[in-house]
């Protein structure tokens, strides 16, 4: 099931290479008449998927082969995405990808070579960047650079979140948002509205549900009944992981703009098709256990 | 396998997996934390700084638009400036019920149904917490009124800003052009961002070739502001760049003398220092007054400039064509000795009139009784008609053509101020081509005064006066200044003697005892050398049909005035095009107004000025 599904994952994201529709300056969406949709959120899924049916019962550590084949089956679609181009979901397939093969087991050794090599790529990739992406970097260095454009988004939701303050101005009280100041507010940007309605305490609140989805989903991986069910629930709860992380990190000025969702909350088709996807293959992993114990 | 090492193997392999996921939890943890603490940071350490901005969004970024350029002309003289100006602006965000304030205001002051309309139109196109203007050009009466009731209002500003004033009103309208309100389609030739909180753009003339450089660019201040809108404070500033302060070639003083001269006549006036290509007048005559466009042209004013037969908002020194007449003669006169058709010595008999061989039509000179022999140089300088329907048959109309090409007959200048007619110069191909009808000789014999098809324009005309000043050399006319001199490669060569030939002959138009323009010749310091022509009105592109009353007619009917100098002879320092529209005779109506450009220029010579540190210039 998994290498077919992934293969018409590939499939759907060759297709926009060459028939996608063109928005904000990037070929994301395929039309499929009653809806537009973003094959490269559906990579999120498939990617993790493939890589843990193909490491699940491999020796540890992993042969250098298989661990070629690994990085090679997440290169593909990550080469894929960047054309369209789509940094954020580049990242997030790539992060997926590679915590299937951190759980699989690598030495520990392979896994700091990596990190040193992922720092040493940090020019290189500069290199590589487009104008904007490269202006929303230099953005998050320094926000009031460009106040008028680029910085705008973050100067504002920093506003948003940090007039929060410790319990929020109250449900729908929000000023930022409610007077304009704040662009995609039900969307990519919901998260400050939602700090600035509800504060510190609404935010921690928020952070505590999210680490207990995030408990439950490790704790389903580690009783799973196979390997492949294993690595599969510690992908999705990686990729679950990196949404809000990358997603909050980005609204509050920790990280560049990127276009990622805050999962179960902003507004959106795609990523919550995903997610939702990727919920089901949880249950189904753990009701596989239950069914095992009978 | 066995099924115990198989098992052993599992539990074994279960075994790194929890611990791998624990290792995962802990990141999972360490990221979350970070990122709370980074709220806290935000929510708890900066929150009255937060808070403060956003609490009814005192923080407040504001666009500065940047100062446009001034342009100064070549004596540093100020021809565009910017003054200050009040206007009413409205924010539509603090306002809850427009249509009544609207009517409190227009008792206070007055606001047209075509403020309103704009109001609407800006409204839609601008931020809700961006001011819009309603009513501009606020009388210091208007501002006292506002400024008192002003306190009534939520939502309401007084706005300073810096508006576009031409101190010398009509006298450089056509080549200075102006800037109007700018426009959705101005926007979509420029970086939309750049020009945020910019309401004028350059429309016509130098403002509009160098808007980009005049512009400068916008920047930002950052303010802090009570819910009513009212700055409290600033907080950031960051200086807009101004736009560049340009330096024209023009002389105003000298444009001055031009406008004067031509006495309210249609007319163009240009001079050029040959050396540099610098022009130092360029008048296009009637004009407009360029300030009117600034503030939004009314309805009627417009109609008038429309109506008015004389075509003041027609730029006649680059785009009015008119046939040369008798200016064209040194040139042919030149292409009839180098071509070795004639020489100094040759003579014509004119008997007031020319024929064609085995012809009825006889081509009359303007001059009834004839002028008996002449040479060329008589020809040139009692303009005798007769030797120059000799010479053009002689010469042919495609020697004529590709003689006078390199002068820059039937070529735009290439001055990127405006648009440029580029004139006509007739040849058999291009009749074949325009007309597809062959060329008959009847058009040669006229195209050897200047009449017929040609066309030319005054800025062509003094440009090619100016190549001939220097025997040969080029010129390229400019506008923006300082003009460093410049040898350009020459377009074309010939003889010394022929030179020497025309141009004794044009300085005998003027300081000769039988010279066309010997009135201008009398009490003077310097020499002249220079051209006249009477230029027949049969056709003229700016005419239009619609009859007029009776002595327009009879005026309208009147010959172009025409002439081209040059001065000093041995140093050509001016070289100048007139043409007055139905003036008459060139050598009466037109070649005064040389004298005058020339005498005010060499009186007020830029080195005399420079020394005695009477003017600020960059040529010194």
């Amino acid at each position: 099931m998994a290498p077919l599904l992934f293969i018409f994952g590939m499939l759907l994201l060759i297709a926009v290479e060459f028939g996608g529709e063109l928005g904000g300056g990037a070929r994301r969406w395929l039309d499929l008449g009653v809806v537009r949709f973003q094959p490269s959120e559906l990579s999120k899924l498939v990617v993790p998927l493939m890589i843990a049916f193909y490491l699940a019962e491999r020796p540890f550590p992993l042969p250098w082969k298989n661990l070629a084949v690994a990085i090679g089956l997440i290169l593909l679609p990550v080469a894929l995405i960047l054309r369209q181009p789509d940094l954020g979901t580049a990242l997030l397939v790539m992060a997926s990808g590679l915590a299937v093969v951190f759980l699989a087991g690598i030495s520990w050794r392979l896994v700091s070579a990596g990190m040193v090599l992922a720092v040493a790529m940090v020019p290189l990739a500069w290199h590589f960047m487009h104008d904007y992406q490269r202006g929303r970097v230099l953005t998050l260095l320094d926000p009031t650079r460009d106040p008028l454009g680029s910085g705008y988004h973050i100067i504002q939701s920093t506003i948003a979140i940090g007039s929060g303050g410790l319990f929020g101005k109250g449900w729908q009280n929000s000023s930022q948002s409610h007077l304009e100041f704040l662009p995609e507010s039900s969307t990519d940007f919901i998260f400050a509205v939602f700090a600035e309605e509800f504060g510190l305490v609404g935010c921690g609140f928020l952070l505590l549900l999210y680490l207990a989805v995030l408990l439950r989903g490790l704790q389903i991986s580690v009783t799973a009944s196979d390997g492949f069910g294993r690595l599969m629930a510690g992908a999705i709860v990686a990729i679950f992981c990196c949404y809000v992380v990358v997603n909050i990190g980005m609204v509050s000025g920790l990280l560049p703009v990127v276009g990622v969702p805050l999962p179960l909350i902003s507004y959106g088709g795609s990523s919550l098709v995903t997610l939702l996807l990727g919920f089901g293959i949880l249950m189904s992993i753990r009701n596989d256990r239950k069914m095992w114990n009978k | 396998m066995t099924l115990a090492t198989s098992l052993i193997d599992h539990q074994h392999e279960s075994k790194r997996y929890l611990y791998r996921a624990l290792v995962v939890l802990g990141l999972i943890v360490v990221v979350l934390l970070i990122l709370f603490a980074r709220l806290y940071f935000l929510q708890i350490e900066r929150y009255d700084h937060y808070a403060t901005a956003s609490r009814s969004n005192r923080l407040r970024l504001e666009v500065l638009p940047p100062q446009r350029g001034t342009i100064t002309d070549r004596n540093g003289e100020l021809i565009a400036v910017n003054v200050p100006s009040y206007s009413l602006s409205l924010i539509p965000e603090q306002i809850e019920d427009l249509e009544s304030l609207l009517n409190q205001l227009d008792e206070l002051v007055v606001i047209s149904d075509d403020d309103r309309k704009r109001f609407d139109r800006l409204r839609k196109r601008s931020r809700r917490f961006d001011p819009v203007v309603l009513r501009g050009y606020l009388s210091d009466e208007e501002r006292a009124i506002l400024a008192v009731n002003g306190h009534r209002f939520a939502g309401v500003q007084i706005t300073a800003e810096s508006v576009r004033n031409y101190p010398h009103g009509d006298l450089l309208a056509h080549l200075l052009g102006y800037v109007g309100r700018i426009s959705v389609q101005d926007l979509q030739q420029v970086d939309a961002e750049a020009y945020r909180g910019t309401r004028y753009y350059g429309k016509t003339g130098i403002e509009r070739t160098y808007e980009s450089r005049l512009h400068g660019e916008n920047s930002f201040r950052l303010v802090e502001r009570n819910v009513r809108g009212r700055v409290l404070r600033e907080l950031e500033r960051v200086v807009p760049q101004p736009g560049e302060d340009l330096q024209i070639t023009i002389d105003v003083g000298l444009q001055q003398v031009a406008v004067d001269a031509l006495q309210d006549r249609a007319g163009v006036v240009v001079a050029l220092e040959p050396g540099t290509g610098a022009i130092r007048a360029l008048a296009s005559w009637p004009a407009f007054d360029p300030n009117l466009f600034v503030r939004g042209i009314g309805h009627q004013d417009y109609q008038d400039l429309l109506d008015d037969y004389q075509r003041p908002l027609f730029n006649r020194s680059t785009r009015g064509r008119y046939p040369p007449g008798s200016t064209l003669k040194p040139f042919i006169g030149l292409a009839g000795l180098e071509h070795k058709v004639v020489d100094i010595d040759h003579r014509e008999q004119c008997p007031g009139w020319f024929q064609l061989e085995g012809r009825e039509r006889k081509y009359r000179c303007w001059k009834r009784r004839g002028h008996g022999s002449v040479n060329l140089v008589d020809a040139i300088t009692q303009s005798c008609d007769v030797f120059f329907y000799n010479l053009a048959i002689k010469l042919g109309v495609d020697r004529i053509h590709d003689y006078l090409t390199p002068f820059g007959f039937g070529q735009k200048t290439g001055l990127v101020v405006g648009k440029e007619s580029a004139g006509l110069l007739p040849s058999t191909s291009w009749k074949r081509a325009a007309l597809g009808k062959p060329w008959y000789e009847g058009e040669t014999v006229i195209t050897g005064i200047g009449q017929g098809y040609n066309e030319v324009t005054a800025l062509q005309l003094a440009r090619a006066t100016a190549v001939l000043a220097l025997r040969g050399q080029d010129v390229r006319p400019k506008l923006l200044g300082p003009a460093p001199k410049v040898k350009w490669p020459p377009v074309l060569k010939a003889a010394d003697a022929s030179w020497d030939l025309v141009i004794e002959a044009m300085i005998n138009v003027v300081h000769g005892p039988r010279g066309t323009a010997r009135s201008i010749g009398k009490g003077i310091d310097y020499k002249i050398a220079g051209k006249s022509g009477t230029a027949q009105v049969y056709e003229l592109s700016q005419d239009d049909d619609e009859p007029k009353k009776a002595d327009e007619v009879i005026e309208r009917l009147r010959d172009h005035a025409l002439f081209i100098a040059f001065a000093p002879v041995e140093n050509p320092q001016l070289a100048v095009a007139v043409i007055v529209e139905h003036g008459g005779s060139g050598s009466s109506a037109a070649a005064p107004v040389a004298r005058k450009l020339f005498d005010y220029y060499f009186a007020n010579p830029w080195w005399v000025l420079c020394f005695f540190k009477l003017r600020v210039m960059p040529d010194c």
